[in-house]
């Protein structure tokens, strides 16, 4: 069965490493729901969030190959982990003087933010879990939707736990991605 | 993209500050480091071409202490550095200019990355504030190599030239070892820097496993000692890992009969009893029989390639099946496996070898033996008129007492001589196997004779794939290389030919190829010419072609519409395999 997996990639910080990821998806044929990337806790290491849909064994198959690529420190899929994965959107919505208090209400509602107004239009900013983004959109919607990004989800563990790695000359080689005893990081 | 991997090599001039003696290093020309890298490498032979953007590094080229192979086109440059790292066990090197001379080297670049073979490509870039402008000859060759390389640079400071090549040498031959591409932008060859080549290299993104889990070798000896039919499907990795000799040790200790993968032959003495031959698509019928039946399938360093296997939900049905590699993506990727065993083919062999015990499988053996197909061996007997493919690949076996290096094309020359040469040593087989690539017979010939002159080298070709790359012919005469040329000329492409007789009603759409008159070709290029119509001339010919020192083609005019039995036809499963219904003709 094929579900959404939140792949949390480290990668060394080098020009390029994002082409060569979205490259290496791409031809083997994964698809893509969204990827963020950003500077991570560690200097010159950064962390991708990649949103893929597929089977289980297709999404380990996923991270064995990112493995491959030499500036992926970590793969880990953290979508069976007790984590918190939120996006955040930025929403341009219709706004007229008989309707701008009712989407204020429907913002506070979902803890979203205005960041900007206009005489037509209120700019939302909304951060949460994908579905808590997908509600509110759906209430402003009847208003019209003007225009809207959103990020695709970054993700990080619940509680004590930390996905990364070790600053070591030489880590330990760790066994993110579950699967027949194997290990990553050959190639 | 810039230079990448340079990061924790650490020979940046400040790091050497504290070196008094590191300020009276001479100061050389990004042309010298290139080459000095390569001289610290070991390396004694480039295979190139020269053109705009590397002319500065041509310059420093006759002062090398290597040799310098001049190709006739880039792509054979790709091709000879992986026959001759195939023949040497040592990573070949070659070297082109931007633009379309390093676009010319992807298909060897592909060739190499599906085969697991070590190169080192070096390309010249534009200079670098061209680079982005479309400059002349400018290409964007990282990006274009970015799926069929291993890994690649495009180095962008004078002081990171040494430490990527260090990287690039490491990266190609660990591991599962690849093609590595290094993309110099013109003006570094120009520019002046001290010589630093580091000892080491560490990545902290790129550790091979070598030595494997001891509980998954556990498993795997566990699975040797309860099967009763089993099987070993090897593979490349037994080679690429030195781990022959002890292969034949482990086999013969445990009496497990070795299946062969095409890249796989040589990793066990098919002469011996316990060695089988092919496997796949073209393998015999009691190799492919023998897999369907096995009770436990051991995979030591193959990829189970589509080609091997067939249909994969057909494949080895009733097998237990342990999975030896190096590359863990490679395991659960297209057969379900039910122990992985990730590391290096001689550290897992080390590790089993006394954690099984000595067996015998006779009665599996006998059945195995039972399942053997007489027929070809039959029909031979008949001699046929004309040069029969078995026959002359027979004879070059025989005549070579099979010690030969034996390079081909792809199609249906390379399959008789997989199934009939009868490989009993490592690295004297070499073929394009997972690219299939046409033109890789020659080019390969010629970097195999280099790297191993010593050898008696034949290139086993069709006469396709031969109009493709007999412009290295060339190369072979101005290197006076003594290869032998076996030009399998049916006047068509055959293996199309084969599929379209077999699976499109004989409908021949292109495949009937005309060509020059092999015998005058070889006499323009000042080589000796040899035609062969009929079986009496076989023998004689190839013991001519043997006394000749330097090239040698000899034109075997074989029956126009031979086939090559047994084939698996597309998409089907092993068990699935047409045998030959009588001899043709």
């Amino acid at each position: 069965m094929k579900n959404r997996h939140t792949l949390s990639v480290l990668v060394e910080d080098h020009p390029g490493v994002l082409n060569r990821v979205v490259s290496l998806l791409r031809r083997r044929s994964f698809n893509i729901d969204s990827i963020t990337v950003g500077h991570s806790e560690q200097p010159g290491v950064s962390r991708m969030t990649i949103v893929v849909i597929g089977r289980d064994d297709e999404v380990e198959q996923a991270g064995k190959q990112l493995y491959k690529l030499m500036e992926v420190l970590k793969v880990t899929d953290v979508t069976p982990l007790n984590c918190v994965a939120h996006e955040m959107a930025l929403i341009k919505v219709a706004a007229k003087s008989q309707t701008r208090s009712e989407i204020l209400q429907i913002a506070q509602i979902y803890s979203a933010r205005i960041v900007d107004a206009s005489p037509t239009t209120l700019l939302i900013e909304a951060t949460g879990p994908e579905t808590h983004i997908d509600g509110l959109l759906t209430m402003l919607k009847a208003f019209g939707i003007r225009e809207l990004v959103r990020t695709g989800p970054v993700a990080m563990m619940r509680g004590g736990t930390t996905v990364g790695v070790k600053e070591s000359a030489r880590p330990e080689r760790e066994l993110a991605v579950a699967g027949n005893g194997t290990t990553p990081h050959a190639n | 993209m810039a230079a990448t991997g340079t990061v924790t090599l650490g020979t940046s001039p400040g790091a050497t500050g504290g070196d008094p003696r590191s300020t009276e290093k001479p100061l050389l020309t990004g042309s010298e480091i290139v080459c000095r890298a390569l001289e610290d490498e070991g390396v004694d032979t480039v295979f190139g071409y020269p053109g705009g953007a590397v002319i500065p590094l041509y310059d420093a080229l006759p002062r090398a202490g290597f040799h310098h192979v001049l190709v006739r086109f880039e792509q054979w440059a790709a091709l000879a550095a992986e026959g001759y790292a195939r023949a040497t066990g040592k990573p070949g090197v070659c070297l082109v200019t931007s633009g379309p001379g390093a676009t010319n080297l992807v298909t060897g670049l592909a060739d190499a990355m599906l085969d697991s073979v070590p190169i080192v490509a070096i390309t010249g870039q534009v200079i670098q504030p061209l680079i982005g402008r479309d400059a002349f000859q400018e290409v964007d060759i990282t990006g274009i190599t970015l799926p069929v390389t291993k890994h690649n640079y495009l180095v962008s400071r004078i002081q990171d030239l040494a430490p990527t090549f260090k990287e690039a040498f490491h990266i190609a031959t660990t591991g599962r070892p690849g093609p590595v591409l290094i993309d110099i932008p013109k003006t570094l060859f120009l520019q002046k820097h001290e010589y630093a080549y580091p000892d080491s290299v560490y990545r902290r993104g790129y550790q091979p496993t070598s030595v494997p889990n001891m509980r998954q070798v556990r498993l795997a000896a566990d699975a040797i000692k309860k099967a009763r039919k089993p099987l070993i499907m090897a593979g490349h990795g037994i080679m690429l890992s030195g781990a022959t000799d002890l292969f034949r040790e482990f086999v013969e200790k445990t009496g497990i009969p070795v299946a062969h993968t095409l890249l796989g032959l040589g990793t066990f003495p098919e002469s011996h009893p316990l060695g089988l031959g092919l496997m796949g698509m073209h393998g015999h019928k009691h190799v492919n029989d023998a897999l369907d039946e096995c009770d436990l399938l051991l995979n030591i360093g193959a990829r189970f390639d589509d080609r091997a296997t067939g249909q994969v939900s057909g494949f080895a049905p009733n097998a237990f099946v342990v999975h030896v590699d190096i590359d863990p993506a490679e395991i659960g990727k297209n057969v379900r496996t039910d122990v992985p065993v990730v590391g290096d083919a001689l550290e897992v062999l080390k590790l089993l070898m006394p954690e099984v015990t000595e067996g015998r499988h006779d009665d599996w053996m006998a059945w195995i033996d039972s399942r053997r197909d007489r027929a070809l061996d039959e029909a031979l007997e008949e001699r046929p008129a004309w040069p029969e493919p078995y026959t002359i690949i027979k004879a070059i076996a025989e005549a070579t007492s099979g010690e030969a290096i034996v390079t081909t094309d792809v199609g249906q020359h390379q399959m008789w001589a997989a199934q009939h040469f009868g490989f009993d040593h490592p690295d004297r087989w070499i073929t394009s196997g997972g690219l299939g690539t046409m033109g890789f017979g020659l080019p390969s010939a010629v970097g195999a004779k280099i790297g191993r002159p010593d050898l008696e080298v034949w290139s086993v070709i069709g006469d396709g794939g031969f109009q493709m790359s007999s412009n290295e012919l060339a190369t072979a005469v101005q290197e006076n290389l003594d290869i032998n040329i076996a030009v399998i000329n049916n006047g068509y492409l055959g293996m199309v030919r084969q599929w379209q007789d077999l699976f499109h009603a004989k409908n021949y759409s292109e495949v009937k190829i005309g060509a020059p008159q092999f015998e005058k070709l070889a006499e323009a290029y000042g080589i000796t010419g040899i035609t062969v119509r009929s079986d009496a001339e076989i023998r004689p010919a190839i013991e001519r072609a043997r006394s000749i020192r330097g090239p040698v083609l000899i034109d075997f005019v074989i029956e126009p519409e031979a086939n090559v039995w047994p084939i698996v036809p597309p998409g089907a499963a092993n068990s699935g395999m047409l045998h030959q219904q009588r001899f043709e003709g």
